[in-house]
């Protein structure tokens, strides 16, 4: 064996080393993060329709649950981030009062997606809107298109996140619809947590799926639906 | 002390000037520096009012550094000798204008350090990212079209190069405009009147800064303006301020005549506190009316400069009212309904600028000019006219 061998054997090796040294977190925090090798179907549309009826005022349990879930510190100020909030609205006429929840709505045509000029605002395929972190330069110009203000900036430096929910000083932030617990085949936090079962989730495609018989049943409607923008979450008794 | 001539302490400000002007750009960086560790909380922006002075000060900059090219183009598309006189000054303004603003633009985000990210991340849907490539090619259009004019060899492609910016610069504003334009739900933009406002606007603010500027180099060098080229191009920012006067106008009208809009009108131009009293004081007044009076009352010895001056301070005005007012009238998610929440639904959102962002947007405004007092001394960029006769 000559000595150009042996260096292209030592070279080979020290490759293969370096390439798995390279690899392997990336296995591992596609471990860690429950992350699935199937890529999500876009037969699959995942929607809410939220009962105004059976949403009493002052109760702020999705809130809770979210900001639990998703390792939010539920402040209320100016500069702190709420991807759900209770919204009480009165009919300026009429004085009918109505309690809401409102977060975003998982457009399907979504106004911060198209303005967003690193594609960091993206729409996966089974219709859940969401914010790459890594990709957000934080222009928040995507605050400045939604029409439901359901997005947030993050103000502050972050500490304790939930692993599951990576957040991030700097960049846009919202309602990922749990899409962490969605892909463990778990329901929205604020779904589970309601008491009332005003938040129903579903598959909206699936027309044998509850949510998709029930807005064949009731009467329901898209906010702003002038807007075109054929919402994922939808309200009845508005 | 006294065997020093003249120039020698000329020669003296000018490094003090430029001492100043990088002490001021400094201080924005140091405020870009604690923005970035603290996180924006240290600012007054928020998650209502999520743009703030900084944008004031970067589309003021950018607006007005496309408006600044109008001298250029008068003379190279219209061949108006007196202002093809001073293309290559207009042209350096604007190149200086274009980078202070796009420099308090980008260190405004929340993650500047992910530059490269924009660059190579475009999303074609987004006017944002349409605009990285317009300010791009404006730089190197503008580079292209100095040269044509400084170089002899290059003087034929001259005429080619001023029609090449004169589109780009339209199109340059038109996407600014459309940042606003192209927003869905806000009441306050989301108008196809935008683009062309802006554009006039960009007319007007464009050519103030010119006149300031034009003044102190023609003052630094002891010469003297022919007045008839100051009576012309005074006339021109005449002719532009009511122009710009004229769109303000016809987008509130239009706001006034829809119902659903006549609450955001109450707030802008009445009962809003800051906000109507900028508009009205601010832009109406001292932006508008007092430079037509300085520029038009006949019978006395105008004053272009003091015009000038009150145009760039209605600029700001203006827009912050626009971009910083439009914000804080509550978005109507629910129309027909009052709501309240705990994230300023129904509210009108508050939003007090710090000391940071004064900073940062300052520090633009030092860019602009320390590159502009570098260009007028290292280049030949002082307008050399001939005695005056009208075209």
């Amino acid at each position: 064996m000559n000595i150009n061998d042996l260096r292209r054997r030592n070279f080979l090796k020290t490759s293969i080393g370096a390439a798995a040294v390279a690899i392997a977190p990336g296995f591992l925090l596609f471990d860690i993060a429950h992350g699935k090798a199937q890529a999500v179907s876009g037969k699959v549309r995942w929607g809410m329709l939220i009962d105004t009826a059976q949403c009493r005022e002052g109760c702020n349990d999705c809130v809770t649950a979210c900001n639990k879930e998703n390792g939010l510190s539920g402040g209320t100020g100016a500069t702190d981030s709420q991807w759900i909030r209770k919204v009480d609205i009165k009919d300026i006429n009429t004085g009918r009062k109505v309690s809401l929840p409102m977060m975003c709505q998982h457009c399907e045509n979504p106004p911060c997606v198209d303005v967003c000029p690193t594609n960091a605002s993206f729409k996966r395929a089974d219709g859940i809107v969401l914010v790459d972190r890594h990709r957000c330069i934080g222009c928040r110009y995507c605050m400045m298109a939604c029409p439901y203000k359901a997005r947030s900036f993050v103000h502050e430096p972050l500490t304790d996140q939930n692993p599951d929910v990576p957040r991030g000083k700097g960049t846009v932030e919202s309602c990922t619809l749990c899409v962490h617990r969605i892909d463990k085949g778990q329901q929205p936090a604020c779904a589970e947590s309601c008491t009332n079962k005003a938040i129903l989730f579903g598959n909206l495609n699936d027309p044998d799926s509850e949510i998709a018989k029930k807005i064949r049943a009731v009467s329901s409607v898209q906010v702003r639906a002038n807007l075109g923008l054929n919402t994922g979450v939808r309200y009845q008794g508005l | 002390m006294s065997g020093h001539s003249p120039l020698y302490f000329k020669n003296r400000l000018y490094y003090v000037l430029l001492a100043a002007g990088g002490l001021v750009a400094l201080a924005g960086m140091y405020a870009v520096y604690l923005m970035e560790h603290h996180g924006h909380v240290i600012t007054g922006m928020n998650n209502q009012v999520v743009w703030g002075l900084p944008h004031v000060f970067a589309i003021f900059l950018i607006v007005a550094a496309s408006g600044v090219l109008n001298v250029a183009s008068i003379g190279s598309v219209f061949g108006k000798s007196i202002y093809k006189a001073r293309a290559p000054m207009a042209s350096l303004l604007s190149i200086a204008m274009l980078a202070g603003g796009l420099a308090v633009l980008m260190l405004d985000l929340g993650r500047p350090d992910r530059l490269m990210v924009a660059a190579t991340n475009i999303n074609l849907t987004s006017v944002f990212a349409w605009n990285v490539v317009l300010y791009t090619g404006m730089f190197s259009l503008i580079v292209i079209y100095l040269w044509t004019m400084m170089e002899r060899r290059m003087n034929r492609w001259n005429k080619p190069a001023g029609f090449a910016v004169f589109a780009w610069r339209f199109i340059l504003t038109t996407g600014t405009g459309l940042i606003f334009a192209f927003l869905t739900a806000r009441q306050a933009y989301g108008s196809a009147l935008l683009p062309p406002m802006f554009i006039v606007l960009s007319f007007a603010w464009g050519l103030a800064v010119f006149h300031l500027v034009q003044a102190v180099a023609y003052f630094w060098n002891d010469k003297v303006l022919d007045p008839a080229i100051m009576e012309r191009t005074k006339h021109l920012l005449g002719i532009f301020v009511i122009g710009s006067l004229y769109l303000i106008t016809i987008y509130h009208l239009t706001n006034l005549y829809f119902a659903q809009q006549v609450g955001f009108v109450r707030f802008i131009l009445i009962d809003g506190g800051i906000y109507p009293t900028l508009f009205w004081l601010g832009y109406i007044v001292l932006g508008n009316l007092i430079p037509l009076g300085l520029i038009y009352w006949p019978g006395r010895k105008s004053n272009c400069m003091a015009a000038s001056l009150l145009v760039i301070l209605g600029a700001f005005a203006l827009l912050y009212v626009f971009i910083i007012g439009g914000q804080a009238y509550p978005l109507d998610i629910f129309p027909g309904y009052a709501a309240s929440s705990s994230f300023g639904d129904g509210q009108i959102a508050s939003y007090n600028p710090s000391i940071y962002e004064f900073l940062l947007g300052f520090g633009g405004l030092a860019i602009a000019f320390i590159l502009t007092t570098v260009g007028v001394r290292i280049f030949n960029f002082l307008p050399q006219d001939k005695r005056y006769i009208a075209d």
